[in-house]
């Protein structure tokens, strides 16, 4: 029997790569969004351009759950290619959405789902003379059916397509003539709406629709990133593209109609890198974006960052690795590359966002850190959260809020250096660790006539940055450079503690807390696993099972992140990987013992779901 | 190389319009070997700026890995300079030339870190006509890593033990005006009397100025046989054309034999006059200059002087149509949109 199903469902539209598809579902989305109903929109795409099999995948969830979760409610399938293993896919009792121009081959007959054949491309065809608009307006048909068969109210619709046609008024019509096609057809034919149904509500307040990399690259905006270098990669490459979008929205002197930024597409990911690292050497703000191949690349010029102390930002938009591996699916897989990346001792700060706000925050605030710290900085999102929506809470900026721009002298600091001694004994050394926390005084070129030049260097010298090959001045620096990784753990943003049960939330400032320790066992997780892992923790707590929660938002670990640890007898590491990289991390770094922390672990290239943590976890507690 | 520097200067040493004497542009004592082509070029770069009136801080030295990549420390101790990784200076140089256009970039490299691991940046540096200046210390072999050969060394030169090169020699000025390099000049480090000159122009230069210096390595690339080594160079060195140098508002009086002259106006105003030697060759035209360097090099000759420079071609910045603030000079009010214009950007996304 079929069972009612009032906002908590999923939708999977199967389609043709290529065919315009992607705006039509999003549409869906943004529908099911404006119905005041949480909603979590997933692209499964293939690494193609055209005509490959694409999915997306839209959960509906009353609850607020924002993680996928298995089972698909309700197929619409477009695409011949996919379309056995489509029909499989739906679970028992749900719906089978078709184009019924041409019947349906043997093979499909499924009694325990209901199968709901449109005539798409018929209606189409009837209604277009020209080609490519009978193709495009077919998935604005569907859109139109599924908002009756839902009971999404056809006004939410209209405002839509008026909001995303905005000044092209004129494509407004058709589209709405399509979204009319798929209504009526369903009114005069099914019975409506289907027991899965979206019902208004008031759950989102003011949350927004949006995606990571686009945070991404406002968060630079906002932070006064001037110089983007880049190479194209899937999934990092819209980082960029949103970064020049705002630049010339944002960035363009009034007076002048010059620009107050520079984005250069570089030859390599070796010369986005080098780029980057030149501009903040010279005073700029910088960034670059990429993926795992990228960061192969960038080895040798992080460990130059690390070791010749000059800032810069990398946005890791991880994917399925490793080599080419899955380009277009996701995957938490660089974290130890990204770590220790680059020959010799390195470590490097390393941010996880979890949300889209998280990645437009802790982009500015990579910027930040990375001055403050002389150190390159990595933002660690993924496919998953730069190139999909996700309900996220509004971005907010304190206009207050001073950029940090670190220990940069300027001409007059220099010459009171000079004249009264102070911390330098009179006389400034690039190296010197006067304050002790590690962290020198560097200079910028052209600030002064005589004062402060030096050569920056990726071999060793001294505290005055003068060449040397002495190793007890070697050793000195190094063990300075450990002393800054310890300021560094102080200054990195802290973790996030949750106790369940609760409401699916990964904002920060939401997060309850109850005195660590209280429960024997622990879990951690981070970045895009946290939707699915408190959902699953909500299910473990309901038949029984209460884990403390901790969400790590940054590398190097903090004292409040080895208290956590040290207070659970066994901890769950939930991640994204083949290898447990993330425990790999805490072993290597808290000397933590092998047997007490548990792998929960997803890499098939798709993100984590509710189900798979929950079951993993029950099957081992 | 010398571990002991003299302190002593002559008292009557000639001071610039600046008031400093040469002196105030030296660098560290170099540690090159005693007789290495590069310390003439560095210190044809030191008298260059010197006589150019540079304020040596508003210079930024750049270089990759190898010999030739140490010398940003034995010229210009008041610039800042940047020693970075092997092949990679150009991308160091355009982001540090994207963030403050108001410096004069001075790239130093060599053929290994150029022609062969650098072959890549160094193509797409040329390519955006970056405004620097991109010399090329060449030497025709790894000295550092002690006397390979390098991708410029000519097809058939012997080397100290006595093998010979089977590759076919990359010529960088060539490949730099294919590329659409704007100022591309060709020298020898023994020849002071061009190469400095030579320098002021392509300091001058907005855009890119590749300067081809070739330097013979003493150590390892100096024997009979090699067509790097000072002998050989010398002996096959055809002057194409000297360049005069004229600052801003001043008149040009250095008088040369009965010639062609050219005078070019640069960006900045000042001048430079082009006294060309060769007949049939124009330097203001590509393919002529293309033709004459064939033609030379078939005949063995190493063409030097001004080979070819073009003054209107558009800078990285002109394409960026950045301001003409240095970046990394704007406020952060010029930079962040701030809370309100947020506020409707969240607008936007419901």
């Amino acid at each position: 029997m079929i069972s009612t199903k009032i906002n908590d469902f999923v939708v999977r539209f199967a389609n043709v790569n290529g065919t315009g598809s992607a705006s039509a579902n999003a549409l869906f989305t943004k529908a099911v969004f404006r119905m005041g109903v949480p909603v979590t929109p997933k692209n499964i795409f293939p690494s193609n351009i055209q005509g490959l099999p694409t999915w997306y995948e839209v959960r509906v969830s009353e609850k607020g759950y924002l993680g996928r979760r298995e089972g698909v409610d309700l197929m619409v399938a477009v695409n011949p290619q996919s379309m056995k293993k489509d029909y499989a896919d739906v679970a028992a009792g749900g719906f089978f959405v078709y184009d019924s121009s041409k019947p349906l081959p043997p093979g499909y007959e499924r009694t325990d789902i209901t199968h709901l054949g449109i005539p798409m491309t018929e209606l189409c065809n009837a209604q277009y003379s020209d080609a490519r608009q009978r193709q495009l307006f077919k998935n604005i048909v569907y859109i139109g059916a599924l908002a009756t068969l839902f009971d999404i109210e056809f006004s939410v619709l209209e405002g839509l397509i008026g909001d995303q046609f905005k000044g092209k008024e004129k494509l407004i019509e058709p589209n709405i003539t399509a979204l009319n096609l798929g209504v009526e057809y369903v009114k005069q034919n099914f019975e409506y709406p289907l027991p899965l149904r979206v019902e208004r509500r008031d759950l989102l307040g003011d949350k927004i629709l949006f995606g990571g990399n686009s945070a991404c690259a406002l968060g630079a905006i906002f932070a006064g990133a001037t110089v983007a270098a880049w190479y194209p990669i899937t999934p990092s490459t819209s980082v960029v593209d949103a970064f020049a979008k705002y630049a010339a929205k944002y960035r363009v002197d009034p007076d002048t109609g010059k620009n107050n930024y520079a984005i250069v597409q570089a030859e390599d990911e070796l010369a986005a890198i080098g780029m980057v690292m030149g501009a903040c050497w010279n005073g700029a703000r910088a960034f670059t974006a990429t993926s795992g191949p990228g960061v192969s690349l960038m080895n040798e010029f992080l460990g130059l960052g690390y070791f010749a102390e000059v800032p810069s930002v990398l946005i890791d938009v991880q994917r399925t690795g490793p080599s080419t591996g899955m380009p277009t699916r996701t995957q938490q897989s660089d974290i130890l590359l990204a770590a220790y990346a680059s020959h010799g001792d390195t470590k490097h700060p390393l941010l996880f966002p979890a949300t889209p706000k998280e990645c437009f925050e802790m982009t500015a605030d990579a910027f930040d850190l990375t001055e403050r710290l002389q150190t390159p900085v990595i933002v660690m999102t993924d496919l998953d959260l730069g190139m999909n929506d996700h309900v996220t809470d509004p971005l907010t900026w304190d206009d207050s809020r001073q950029y940090d721009r670190g220990k940069v002298l300027s001409a007059d600091q220099l010459d009171n250096i000079y004249s009264n001694g102070s911390a330098f004994n009179g006389k400034w050394g690039r190296y010197l660790d006067v304050d002790n926390d590690g962290i020198p005084y560097r200079t910028i070129g052209g600030t002064h006539p005589t004062r402060g030049a030096f050569v920056t260097r990726g071999s060793s010298r001294d505290e005055y940055g003068v060449y040397t090959e002495d190793g007890a001045a070697y050793q000195r620096n190094v063990d300075r450079l450990l002393r800054k990784w310890e300021t560094a753990k102080e200054l990195v943003p802290p973790p996030v503690f949750y106790s369940a049960p609760r409401l699916g939330d990964a904002d920060a400032e939401k997060a309850e807390t109850r005195p660590v320790g209280s429960v024997r066992d622990g879990v951690i997780f981070f970045g895009t696993s946290t939707d699915s892992s408190l959902e699953a923790l909500e299910l473990l707590e309901a038949g029984g099972i209460t884990l403390d929660a901790m969400r790590p938002r940054a590398f190097p670990f903090g004292k409040a992140f080895r208290e956590f640890v040290d207070a659970h007898e066994r901890i769950f590491v939930i991640e994204q990987n083949r290898d447990a990289q993330f425990r790999s991390l805490i072993m290597i770094e808290l000397g933590t013992d092998a047997s007490k922390l548990i792998s929960v672990l997803n890499y098939d290239g798709m993100p984590i779901t509710a189900d798979n943590i929950f079951r993993q976890i029950r099957d081992r507690v | 190389m010398t571990y002991i520097r003299s302190t002593f200067r002559h008292p009557a040493l000639p001071k610039n319009e600046l008031g400093y004497t040469v002196d105030y542009y030296e660098g560290s004592l170099s540690t090159l070997c005693a007789g290495c082509g590069h310390d003439s070029i560095n210190a044809a770069i030191v008298e260059a700026c010197w006589q150019l009136n540079i304020e040596p801080h508003k210079v930024a030295k750049l270089s990759g890995i190898g010999c030739s990549s140490k010398s940003p420390a034995y010229f210009l101790s008041n610039s800042h300079g940047f020693n970075s990784v092997h092949g990679r200076m150009p991308s160091v140089a355009t982001g540090a030339n994207l963030a403050n256009r108001d410096l004069t970039y001075f790239g130093v490299s060599g053929d290994g870190d150029t022609a062969s691991i650098g072959m890549g940046q160094f193509v797409h540096v040329v390519r955006r006509n970056l405004n620097m200046v991109y010399l090329v210390m060449n030497n025709g072999c790894y000295g550092l890593t002690k006397g390979q050969d390098s991708a410029t060394a000519d097809m058939g030169s012997k080397s100290k033990s006595g093998s010979v090169n089977l590759f076919e020699a990359i010529d960088l000025s060539s490949l730099a005006i294919e590329l659409g390099a704007t100022f591309v000049g060709q020298s020898f480090s023994g020849d002071k009397e061009q190469l400095i000159p030579l320098m002021k122009a392509a300091m001058k230069h907005r855009g890119f100025a590749f300067l081809n210096v070739i330097s013979p390595c003493v150590t390892f690339n100096n024997n009979v046989g090699s067509t790097k080594s000072y002998d050989y160079v010398r002996e096959h060195v055809q002057v194409t054309g000297t360049v005069d140098f004229a600052p801003m508002m001043h008149e040009i009086t250095t008088s040369y034999e009965a010639g062609s002259v050219n005078d070019l106006l640069m960006h900045d105003g000042t001048e430079i006059r082009l006294h060309k030697l060769a007949k049939d060759w124009d330097p203001l035209d590509r393919i002529s200059t293309i033709n004459a360097m064939q033609k030379a090099k078939a005949k063995g000759e190493i063409l030097t002087g001004l080979l070819y420079v073009n003054q209107d071609a558009n800078d990285l910045h002109d394409v960026l149509s950045t301001t003409d603030k240095p970046l990394n000079s704007l406020p952060q009010s010029a930079l962040c949109p701030g809370f309100e214009a947020l506020e409707k950007f969240n607008a936007s996304l419901r």
